[in-house]
């Protein structure tokens, strides 16, 4: 099985993956969060009290599913490689930074396209971030920048995240993690069905390699539409889903939509996530899913986005949503904080040293 | 025959390279890729600037030897 060989399959992958990501939110995920993998990352982190924010804490079996429907698919198609090597420090600090810059913007690549398909103008502003960092990272590879070589390890060293994620999964339909009570932590599709959603949509996306930055990058490096064409699909189904559930409202500072109207701060914090994830090689999702193959340098930057998302939240660097007031019914805007703020500043300042730092001449 | 190895690196250098040796020469070119991905990635590239490739995998990856 190959959907990568054409776009109209490349297209109906993305059809499926958005359905997945709309059924998950039609039976309690959070309508506009439907399945992004930062704010997931940064539930399970919750769950296994990195940080202590109440309101986003549960173990998210959508990640246990991606990771484990990469590994399932790449075992099962003979593309389970179990690869280590490649500069894997800079990866740990390149996840810490892809999750900061969410954090911040209040959502991964995968969420902004969700909430733009939901109207909310905030995710457009971010846009412009995101393909300013893509474009960025994606001169730096111009000039040469390179993590170096990856190489082959034992087999078991790749299958490790799968299986502590599902220990993370056990541990939590036993009750013995942290689960909020109220927040978006508390919303969530029955287990089983987030599982299923998750595994699902782990292996449509090792199929067809959805990347939300290597989609953009692509069409900037060599006018290739391919991996853009799987994000259509997955716009176009969440746009009809919230059309369908009169979800799709136009503007800035819609409530009920976690997001928040520091433009600038929407605009940096999707850029330093841009620019970190061309360099990582792939956005949140698809360093899930290569850690699902048996890349244990993705592996490791999944570990990097856990910790920024501890940090985030230890730290206030996460910014707040605009909600509405139950008692006043006032509109209370979100805001970026100023530990996030210079936060991101750091972020950005730590991707161009390491763009232009790490130069393919000296790999051997 | 010019080679270009680029096993065990991170999307799109394998690419990237392959497009660059392509850029400065007309003979034969052997391109050396990890991932089956990457295999298929080279091998479009190569069919859009209408040339044609053989691959056989080995065992660290993949040969693509592009005519």
């Amino acid at each position: 099985m190959n959907l990568y060989d054409s776009r109209k399959k490349l297209a109906v992958a993305g059809v499926l993956c958005g359905a997945v990501a709309a059924v998950l939110a039609y039976f309690g995920n959070p309508a506009n969060m439907a399945f992004c993998i930062a704010c997931f990352v940064r539930d399970m982190a919750g769950s296994l009290g990195m940080h202590q924010a109440e309101v986003v804490q549960y173990a998210r079996p959508e990640i246990t599913g991606l990771v484990l429907g990469a590994f399932l698919i790449s075992v099962a198609t003979k593309e389970y490689r179990s690869t280590a090597g490649s500069s894997p420090m800079i990866r740990f600090i390149l996840g810490m930074v892809i999750m900061i810059g969410s954090l911040v913007f209040l959502g991964c690549p995968l969420r902004m396209v969700i909430r733009m398909s939901a109207g909310d103008l905030n995710a457009w502003v971010a846009l412009v971030g995101f393909i300013l960092g893509v474009a960025t990272g994606t001169f730096a590879l111009k000039k040469g920048f390179s993590l170096g070589r990856s190489h082959d390890t034992g087999k078991e060293s790749g299958a490790v995240l799968p299986i502590l994620l599902v220990g993370v999964l056990v541990l939590g339909v036993m009750g013995l993690l942290k689960a909020s009570e109220a927040g978006p932590g508390s919303m969530h599709a029955p287990i089983i069905l987030s599982l299923i959603g998750g595994l699902v949509f782990g292996a449509l996306a090792q199929k067809a390699r959805m990347c939300f930055a290597g989609g953009i990058r692509d069409v900037i490096l060599m006018k290739n539409f391919d991996l853009l064409t799987v994000i259509g699909g997955v716009f176009v189904v969440m746009l009809i889903f919230n059309l369908a559930m009169g979800k799709f409202v136009v503007g800035f500072d819609t409530p009920g939509i976690i997001a928040h109207s520091d433009h600038l701060w929407n605009i940096l914090g999707m850029y330093a996530v841009g620019f970190a994830a061309v360099l990582a090689g792939g956005c949140p999702l698809r360093q899930l899913i290569l850690a699902g193959q048996g890349s244990s340098d993705a592996a490791v930057t999944v570990l990097g986005l856990f910790v920024g998302a501890a940090l985030c939240h230890n730290l206030g660097l996460a910014s707040s949503g605009t909600a509405l007031n139950a008692e006043t019914n006032e509109v209370v805007a979100g805001a970026a904080t100023p530990a996030g703020k210079t936060a991101v500043i750091i972020c950005i300042v730590v991707c161009f040293i390491i763009a232009f730092t790490n130069k393919r001449e000296n790999v051997k | 025959m010019k080679e270009v190895d680029a096993r065990g690196l991170s999307c799109p250098e394998p690419i990237m390279l392959t497009a660059e040796a392509l850029k400065s020469g007309n003979g034969p070119v052997k391109v050396l890729v990890s991932e089956p991905h990457q295999k298929t990635n080279v091998e479009k590239l190569v069919k859009d600037r209408g040339k044609k490739t053989k691959t056989k995998e080995i065992d660290t990856g993949f040969e693509i030897v592009i005519e």
